[in-house]
C-alpha cells in the first residue's frame, strides 16, 4: 500500500527524522495563508499523487507570492495529473504539499527495502540522491552503499556511523545520515513497510541534513496490524475496478485488450494471458479468483470484467487445487444467469472435482464453449472475440 | 528415489482443524502421506477424522514420530507456528499458509538456517514425491511416477505443467512448489542441487515469473553446477510494470523482473525456455 509524500511526512516526523517545514491543503482557498505561513521568503508547492517523476512533469515549483501559491493550486486541483513515469495513467490531485523553500546544498539517497535474494532487508545509501536510484544502480552501481540488516537485530547507530562515515568526509554530516538511518530502519521494521525512500535527503544551510521527499510502500500482508498505517490509504489512488475486486478478495490488473480472464492463481492467470497473446489476442485483464473462492467470488469476478465494455470473449481457466471445480461451475452458471452474459464463454476446468464440475456446466443448459486443454481454449476466446465483434458491428449497422 | 519427501516421511499437520488444513490434510492421507498427527493449541485429545490432534508440536513429534510438518495456520499466527515447530525439532517444515507479512518471513527464515531445518514457502502448494507422499493442496491425481523434477514459484500452474508431464507420459520424481512471496525458505537454485543428485530425476523443469532476481542466480547454477538438462517456463511476459500480480512476489519494478530479462538469461545460460504454456510436455519430452 503506498501513501502520499505529505503522510509520510508525518511519520517521519513520528521518528524524529528531520523535514522541511510546511503543510498540506485541500483547498485553494488556504494557498494564501499557507504560503504566508511557511515562506522564507518563497514556498514549494508540490502536488500530492502516489506516482514518480511529478517534477519533471510541472507538478512541483518555487511559488513566489501568495497569488502564485493560489494559481498553482488552482491549476492542480482536482485534476487530472500524469508523467512520464505513470504509463498513461492520470490520477486526480485532491491534495497540495506547501513547504518552506530551502537552498539545498548536496543531495544525498537514502532508502530501505527487502533483499529478495538474501531475505532480510537492506539500506541503500547514496552521495547520488535527487535522481532516481535504479538510474544511479545502472550508471554507477558503485556508488551505493547496501547494509543488509535482520528485523530481529535494529541496526546499531554504531555499525551505521562506520559506514556513514566512509561515504561522507564531513564527521557531522556522516553523524546525522547515520542517526537518520537507524531511525528509518526502526521505521521500517515497526511499520511492515516495503519500501522507504527518502530522495533527496538533503544537506541544506547551516549543515543540516533534512528529509525533502519520500516514498513509503507497506506491506500489504501486514496491515492488519497497522491499523493507523491502513488509515493513510487513499482509495482514490487505485482504479475502480481494481478497488471493487479488492474488496471482493480477488485481484484484478486492467489491461488494455480483449478477451477477459479469469483464472485461480496468480502464476496461472499471467501465463494464460500470455497464451491469449500468442494466439493472437490481446488480454484484457488479468483477475486471480484465489485459492479458496466462492461462487459468490466468481460471480463478482465475471461482473468486475464486464465492467470493461471493451471486453468481446471471457475466457474462464481453472486448474482446482484448494479451488474446485463444481464451486467454480456454480459460480459461472449463477453469474452467466443474473447478469444475462452476451459475450462468448469459453470456459477450461482441469483438477480437483473436475467431473462434477463440467457436468453442472453442461446440465446448465447455458452456452458455454468447453475446452479441455488450454491452447484450444485461448484459440477458441480469440476467434469467438473475433466473432462476437464481426457480429456486433453488423448488427449496429 | 526423490527428493525430501518419500513413502517414509512421516508427516504432521499445523492448523489441521481449520477448514483448509482438515480438508486438505484428509486428501494427502488418501494419497497416501503418513500424516500421523495434527496440531491446533487447545484442540488436543480430539481428532479430524483418524488423525489425532496434539496442543504442541513438540508433543505430536514424540508421539508419533514426525519430523516433517505441513502448515496451514493463518497468517498473523504463521510465524511463531514455524518457530514451534523448528523448537520442537521438525526437519522440514513446508508453509502452505499465504499473506504472511515479509519481515515475518525474514524472520523465519533467518530462523530456521539458524536451526538447520529446511523451510519450503510460504505461499506455495507444497512438495509431492508421485505415488508416495504428498504434502500440500495439490490434486493428486494429475501426478504420475517419472523421470522430471519440478520447481515452481507458483500454484495452480505447476498444476498446468505436471499434467502436460502426466500426459505425454514423461511424469515426475519430486514437484516442489517454493511459493510466490518475496522472502522464502527454499529457492530454486537449493532445489535444483538436490535434483541434481537424485539419481531417478533426469530433468528439472523450473517455472518462474516476473519479480526478483532467483530465475537468473539459478540459470547461472545451472550453467556452473549441472549436468541434468532444464526447461524452463517464465510466467508473466504480457504483464504490465508497477503492478503486482497477484502474488506478492510478482512485481517488476523499474525494469527488473522482467519476464523477458529472465527468459534471455536463463536460454543464454543453456535452459531450454518454453514460450507457450500447452507446450511444456512436449518440450520437455524433447530434451530427454
Amino acid at each position: 500500500m503506498k501513501i502520499h509524500e505529505y503522510q509520510a511526512r508525518t511519520l517521519l516526523e513520528n521518528y524524529d527524522i528531520p523535514i522541511s517545514k510546511g503543510e498540506v491543503i485541500f483547498d485553494l482557498k488556504d494557498a494564501p495563508a499557507a504560503f504566508k505561513r511557511w515562506a522564507n521568503p518563497y514556498c514549494v508547492a508540490k502536488v500530492q499523487v502516489q506516482m514518480g517523476g511529478r517534477g519533471k512533469s510541472g507538478g512541483v515549483k518555487r511559488v513566489q507570492s501568495p497569488e502564485e501559491a493560489k494559481a498553482f493550486s488552482e491549476a492542480f486541483l482536482g485534476k487530472p495529473f500524469s508523467t512520464y513515469q505513470s504509463g498513461g495513467e492520470s490520477k486526480t490531485v485532491h491534495s497540495i504539499l506547501i513547504t518552506e523553500d530551502l537552498a539545498i546544498q548536496e543531495e544525498y539517497y537514502l532508502g530501505l527495502v527487502i533483499d529478495r535474494s538474501k531475505n532480510l532487508p537492506v539500506i541503500l545509501l547514496s552521495k547520488e540522491g535527487g535522481v532516481e536510484i535504479e538510474e544511479v544502480a545502472s550508471k554507477n552501481p558503485g556508488a551505493i552503499q547496501k547494509i543488509v540488516f535482520s528485523p530481529n537485530l535494529l541496526s546499531k547507530g554504531t555499525d551505521i556511523l562506520s559506514i556513514t562515515e566512509k561515504v561522507f568526509p564531513s564527521k557531522n554530516i556522516a553523524k546525522q545520515i547515520s542517526a537518520i538511518t537507524v531511525k528509518l530502519a526502526r521505521l521500517f521494521v515497526e511499520k511492515d513497510a516495503a519500501i522507504c525512500e527518502i530522495n533527496p535527503l538533503s544537506l541544506v544551510a547551516g549543515e543540516k541534513v533534512m528529509a525533502l521527499d519520500a516514498k513509503f510502500v507497506f506491506d500489504d500482508n501486514a496491515l492488519f496490524r497497522h491499523e493507523d498505517i491502513k488509515a493513510l490509504k487513499d482509495p482514490e489512488e487505485d482504479d475502480a475496478r481494481e478497488r471493487k475486486a479488492k474488496e471482493m478478495g480477488l485481484s484484478y490488473v486492467s489491461m488494455s485488450g480483449n478477451i477477459g480472464c479469469l483464472v485461480n492463481g496468480a502464476g496461472l492467470a499471467m501465463a494464460t494471458m500470455d497464451i491469449i497473446k500468442l494466439a493472437g489476442g490481446e488480454p484484457a485483464n488479468f483477475l486471480d479468483v484465489g485459492g479458496g473462492a466462492t461462487a459468490d467470488q466468481v460471480k463478482e469476478g465475471f461482473k468486475i470484467i464486464l465492467l470493461d465494455k471493451r471486453v468481446e470473449a471471457i475466457l474462464v481457466n481453472i486448474f482446482g487445487g484448494i479451488m474446485k471445480c463444481d464451486v467454480i461451475a456454480e459460480g459461472i452458471i449463477q453469474a452467466s444467469r443474473e447478469i444475462a452474459l452476451q459475450v462468448p464463454l469459453i470456459v477450461r476446468l482441469e483438477g480437483t472435482h473436475v467431473k462434477e464440475g463440467r457436468e453442472l456446466l453442461k446440465k446448465s443448459g447455458l452456452k458455454i464453449i468447453s475446452c479441455l486443454m488450454i491452447k484450444e481454449a485461448a484459440d477458441a476466446a480469440v476467434r469467438e472475440a473475433k466473432k462476437f465483434r464481426n457480429s456486433h458491428v453488423h448488427s449496429c449497422r | 528415489m526423490s527428493i525430501l519427501v518419500d513413502k517414509n516421511t512421516r508427516v504432521l499437520c499445523q492448523g489441521i482443524t481449520g477448514k483448509a488444513g482438515s480438508f486438505h490434510a484428509q486428501k494427502c492421507l488418501e494419497y497416501g502421506t503418513k500424516l500421523v498427527a495434527g496440531v491446533t493449541p487447545k484442540k488436543g485429545g480430539t481428532f479430524v477424522g483418524t488423525i489425532p490432534v496434539f496442543d504442541t508440536v513438540e508433543e505430536a513429534a514424540q508421539k508419533t514420530g514426525a519430523d516433517t510438518s505441513m502448515l496451514y495456520v493463518p497468517a498473523p499466527y504463521a510465524l511463531s507456528a514455524i518457530q514451534e515447530a523448528i523448537d520442537a525439532g521438525i526437519k522440514l517444515l513446508i508453509c502452505i499458509t499465504e499473506g504472511i507479512p515479509t519481515l515475518d518471513m525474514a524472520k523465519a527464515v533467518e530462523y530456521a538456517k539458524s536451526k538447520n531445518t529446511r523451510l519450503i514457502g510460504p505461499n506455495c502448494p507444497g512438495i509431492i514425491t508421485s505415488g508416495e507422499c504428498k504434502i500440500g493442496i495439490m490434486p493428486g491425481y494429475i501426478h504420475k511416477k517419472g523421470r522430471v523434477g519440478v520447481i515452481s514459484r507458483s500454484g495452480t500452474l505447476t498444476y498446468e505443467a505436471v499434467w502436460q508431464l502426466t500426459s505425454v507420459g514423461l511424469g515426475q520424481t519430486t514437484c516442489i512448489g517454493i511459493g510466490g512471496d518475496p522472502i522464502i525458505g527454499t529457492g530454486f537454485i537449493d532445489a535444483l542441487e538436490l535434483f541434481e543428485k537424485d539419481p531417478e530425476t533426469q530433468a528439472v523443469l523450473m517455472i518462474g515469473e516476473i519479480g526478483g532476481g532467483q530465475e537468473e542466480e539459478a540459470a547461472s547454477f545451472v550453467q556452473r553446477n549441472m549436468k541434468k538438462k532444464v526447461a524452463a517456463f517464465i510466467a508473466g511476459t504480457t504483464a504490465p510494470k508497477g503492478k503486482r500480480m497477484g502474488h506478492a512476489g510478482a512485481i517488476v519494478s523499474g525494469s527488473q523482473g522482467t519476464a523477458q530479462e529472465k527468459i534471455a538469461v536463463l536460454e543464454e545460460k543453456g535452459v531450454q525456455v518454453v514460450r507457450n504454456l500447452s507446450e511444456i510436455g512436449s518440450s520437455v519430452k524433447q530434451i530427454l
